[in-house]
């Protein structure tokens, strides 16, 4: 590493970076077409990005098998990063096809709304591929940059702006905390590659040091604004409310995941699985977002709010694997991210398709009475919700068990009770959806249903899976056990 | 036998209630004869088990076992015995009997009604069936959400409030079964390796005393607010009076006999010792429950909250009798959930027959009822007098048992439980009383209609099983003492087996007799 080879010589396997390179093109592709005229309600963009997710997608399928490092070990292609690869690009694909019809319907249907979506996924997949801090910070900053964008993406409604605003200000912060971390981290270990951080860290046992500790604490912060845990939460609510409802979709899941992606591997990789002392500040964070979360979710009557709120407490649960720890943690958390994003997505997706033209009815009274009247709509709300609430036969109900089977197992029992209790709780407001869809008549104007296809394929489809890996999740559990093998 | 039987059961019921989601949400009539249809073949289906079920033979019979989710071990594990039989078939004629007896009460999204009461009773069937811990409880839980649509869609004026404390109140208490059943599972896959939910393997497990303490208390706090047992039964006056009439039989006449299930397969045979050593406690309760639904019963205004109180009542005797733990208790604690199934279940329905037809429930409103509907009031006698347990009814044979068992547990027990049986004639005659006999004091009842085919016809089986359960309840008997006994004799065992682990701290061994593996 004493001399930089010339550019071009650099011995990339181009293969294996073929889902950032798809991503990447497809994003430039998106802002050179726009150069060409289309007539006004053209869905040409909307077709690019599906195609450069796809072609990721298929390019990772491709190179799943082999192990490979890239770029001196910055960038790796392992069965961790597979797995994530495919499910930024299915969550992407997701947000894609929800907004379709959507970012029409509200007049911000530009190329660059969908550029800006490939480039957050872009980073998120960076995130989880990364083996080096830099690299993660690369992927966390793209994330962030394009996601900062699409939260103020209407840009002339006030809570858009307000939202972005928020959003940029707290997340720039927490990028400094995070950059903090990374440099402390480097100057206790003399490095920022995960791979050396571990043989550092085994070769001299360092736990004891401070810099150590409080570089790797800085950095739990930047992840935990991320996932958004309490009490680095308060960005969330606003941020979700005010964002165009299909990004609200998009980040809710995939920016939980990417930062959850990127703890995953710096724990399990660099630390060798997190620390003893680590481990009660983890649950402790777990067990106050997963409170926090859902108790004020209780109070609230706009369901993007509400659902914000809801996914704050999700990521509480995510964070129980995580303090779990080892394989079966991580294993459970892929899981829980898989599950989630799914039912997440379908819930957010089914608020998209509410109201006609600009309008947002997310309100709970909105909803009152679309169980009857839209029977579709209807199903697939009160399903999401009842798997957001994790109660069987759907997948959130298996997520749940795998979360608290992996910290019963790491006999963290005290959060599992508080666990289960906090899935009580939430099941309150969720039933508050299905008691307006089903039990309650609408006040005033009805909500309309904006029916279009694409939106209609996505929710459908995450309708189907989130009633499939409810009854025969065995495939995706033993796929997210088999991805973090290369992690240890 | 290859035919998968009891898969069949479980699915039936489902498939007809999602193909009735496709069609036209207008074909009220048509939605009608179709979920009759359905629950008429799952009752067909389900009645060859009285039969094919072998009581005497030991183990789970048409068993189905298939790997669900290998990741965690846990396996779609199906099987039968005297005493899930039995209940099975209870569910699927009280299901028939709701759907016969709703014709008329349910009029709008009729699709929608009769598609959930399906759905229900194929959750109910795989609770009574499902031997794998983690598929009981997928059934267990998954059951409350249809049951919760029905009371919160198609109840009374507070039916979200009764919809969604019934919802909570379950969930709270299962919940931390659940966390029940993965701490065995970690026992068990730490003893012998083999990561499994299967009931079997648990059953071979032997658990020290102290862990089953809380084992147990997770369990029985979930089957005890299901029961419901006193303290926890709040949930219930409100759930049954707000549910439409057929949700209120089938919560009466199956949903509640979940939780006395629970206690008979999971609680008592898991956890024996900490089970007895909980007994004083759990047989006050049900004491307490007996006495005070009963009191509680006799000063309702409403017709169907007085039902539903005399249900925390009739429970209390189906605990009493679990816990006696002798085979006249246990069997008798059987023969009183049945002969409740039906009783109760007939009770709602012909609450809802007047109801229909006044839109009142109060007794206040009735009076003289023979006069102009005769043969609803000749059924409401024989059944009213055979929830006061009547001998030659069926509710006889099941107070009778669980008294002649808790006498020979305690003799103290016994004597305040028959204080319930005389409180429950107290009531019900009274009831009776002012609702059926006397002048007809209200102008608008003078004019009532009779029965009508139908409704004879929903009740002709009730009254059949009524007296037959009453006179001839050896079948009955015959069919669940064998089980029963089976499940007594293990408790035994693995208490003695829990008593030597006692005296040998940290000894981890394996019971030589016990699963199938």
């Amino acid at each position: 590493m004493s001399v930089l080879p010339a550019p071009f010589l650099l011995p990339v396997d181009w293969w294996a970076l073929g889902a950032v390179l798809a991503l990447s093109v497809g994003a430039m592709l998106l802002l050179l077409l726009e150069f060409l005229p289309a007539k006004p309600g053209s869905s040409r963009a909307a077709v690019v990005a599906l195609v450069a997710l796809a072609v990721s997608a298929l390019a990772v399928w491709l190179a799943r098998d082999a192990r490979r490092t890239l770029f001196g070990g910055m960038f790796v292609n392992d069965g961790f990063t597979v797995f994530f690869t495919l499910l930024f690009c299915a969550i992407g694909a997701f947000a894609v096809l929800l907004s379709w019809d959507y970012v029409k319907r509200t007049r911000i249907h530009h190329a660059e709304y969908y550029a800006l979506l490939l480039c957050a996924t872009l980073g998120m997949v960076l995130m989880a591929a990364a083996n080096d801090l830099i690299t993660v910070f690369l992927g966390l900053e793209l994330m962030s940059l394009a996601l900062y964008v699409l939260v103020g993406f209407r840009r002339n409604r006030l809570e858009s702006n307000e939202a972005a605003l928020k959003y940029f200000l707290l997340g720039a912060f927490a990028s400094g905390f995070f950059l903090y971390g990374i440099a402390l981290l480097y100057g206790a270990t003399g490095t920022t590659s995960l791979s050396r951080m571990a043989e550092f860290l085994s070769a001299s046992p360092l736990r004891p040091n401070a810099l150590l500790l409080v570089g790797g604490l800085l950095l739990l912060v930047g992840f935990f604004f991320k996932v958004a845990a309490v009490p680095f939460h308060m960005w969330t609510p606003d941020a979700y409310e005010g964002a165009p409802t299909s990004v609200t979709a998009f980040m809710s899941v995939g920016a939980k995941a990417a930062a959850f992606a990127a703890l995953l591997r710096f724990g399990l990789r660099a630390l060798g699985g997190f620390p003893a002392e680590w481990v009660p500040v983890l649950s402790g964070v777990a067990m106050l977002t997963m409170t926090v979360g859902n108790v004020t979710a209780l109070l609230q009557n706009n369901l993007k709010r509400m659902l914000a709120y809801s996914s704050i407490a999700h990521a509480g649960y995510v964070l129980v694997a995580v303090a779990a720890g080892g394989p079966d943690g991580a294993s459970a958390a892929l899981f829980y991210l898989a599950v989630y994003s799914v039912m997440n997505l379908g819930a957010f997706g089914v608020l998209t398709i509410l109201g006609r033209g600009a309008q947002e009815r997310v309100l709970m009274a909105d909803v009152a009475g679309l169980g009857f009247r839209r029977p579709l709509v209807g199903l697939a709300l009160a399903v999401f919700m009842i798997s957001l609430g994790g109660i069987p036969p759907t997948a959130g109900f298996i997520g749940k068990v795998t979360v608290f089977a992996a910290a019963l197992k790491a006999g963290l029992l005290p959060l599992v009770i508080v666990g289960v209790l906090n899935s009580v709780v939430s099941v309150y407001y969720y039933l508050r959806v299905t008691v307006a869809l089903y039990m309650q008549e609408p006040q005033g104007e009805p909500t309309e249903v904006s029916w279009a296809a694409p939106a209609a394929v996505a929710i459908v489809l995450a309708l189907a899976l989130t009633l499939w890996w409810g009854v025969q999740a065995g495939g995706l559990l033993e796929q997210a056990q088999r991805s973090v093998l290369g992690l240890l | 036998m290859n035919f998968p039987w009891l898969s069949w059961l479980v699915f039936l019921p489902l498939a007809g209630a999602v193909l009735l989601l496709a069609t036209p949400a207008a074909a009220d009539r048509w939605h009608r004869r179709w979920a009759t249809l359905v629950a008429l073949a799952e009752f067909a289906l389900s009645l060859p088990l009285w039969w094919r079920v072998i009581p005497w033979q030991p183990g789970w019979q048409l068993v189905e076992k298939r790997a669900w989710l290998p990741a965690l071990g846990a396996q779609y594990y199906l099987g039968v015995d005297g005493i899930s039989m039995l209940l099975v078939l209870l569910t699927t004629l009280m299901t028939v009997v709701a759907i016969l007896g709703a014709f008329g009460a349910v009029r709008e999204r009729t699709r929608e009604f009769y598609a959930l009461l399906l759905a229900l009773e194929a959750g109910m069937i795989g609770t009574f069936l499902a031997l794998d811990l983690l598929l009981f409880y997928v059934f267990w839980e998954g059951m409350l959400i249809p049951m919760y649509l029905l009371i919160g869609a198609w109840g009374g004026q507070r039916r979200v409030y009764a919809a969604v404390k019934f919802f909570l109140y379950t969930m709270a208490g299962s919940v931390l079964m659940l966390v029940a059943i993965l701490s065995l599972y970690f026992m068990q896959k730490g003893l012998t390796g083999v990561p499994t939910f299967e009931l079997d393997a648990f059953y071979a497990m032997p658990l020290a005393p102290a862990s089953q303490v809380w084992l147990f208390l997770a369990f029985a706090l979930a089957f005890a607010i299901k029961v419901p047992m006193f303290p926890f039964h709040t949930w219930l006056p409100d759930a049954h009076v707000e549910a439409p009439t057929a949700g209120s039989v089938i919560l009466a006449a199956v949903l509640l006999k979940m939780g006395t299930y629970g206690f008979l397969r999971f609680a008592i045979p898991l956890f024996p010792t900490a089970s007895a050593q909980f007994t004083p406690w759990i047989v006050a309760l049900a004491l307490i429950g007996i006495v005070y639904g009963a009191l509680v019963s006799m000063v309702q205004p409403d017709l169907k909250k007085l039902v539903a109180y005399s249900s925390v009542s009739h429970l209390g005797f189906c605990m009493l009798g679990l816990y006696a733990m002798n085979p006249q208790g246990l069997a008798g604690s059987m023969m009183q959930m049945l002969s409740h199934g039906v009783s109760t279940g007939a009770l709602f329905l012909l609450v809802g027959v007047v109801y229909e037809r006044r839109h009142t429930r109060l007794i206040a409103d009735f009076g003289g009822l023979w006069k102009p509907l005769p043969v609803y009031s000749a059924i409401f006698l024989v059944v009213m007098l055979s929830s006061v347990g009547l001998p030659g009814t069926n509710g006889f044979v099941g107070e009778f048992l669980v008294l002649l068992g808790t006498f020979r547990a305690n003799w103290w027990w016994a004597a305040i439980a028959a204080t319930g049986v005389i409180l429950s004639a107290c009531y019900m005659l009274w009831m009776f009383q002012r609702v059926i006999f006397g002048p007809v004091t209200h102008e608008e009842n003078r004019n009532l209609k009779d029965l009508s085919l139908r409704e004879r016809l929903v009740f002709a089986p009730l009254l059949i099983l009524i007296f037959w359960m009453g006179v001839m309840p050896q079948p009955f008997l015959d069919r669940m003492q064998p089980a029963l006994n089976r499940t007594l004799e293990l408790s035994k065992q693995r208490a003695e087996a829990a008593a030597v682990m006692h005296t040998l701290p940290g000894a981890l061994f394996r019971l030589p007799t016990g699963g199938e593996r």
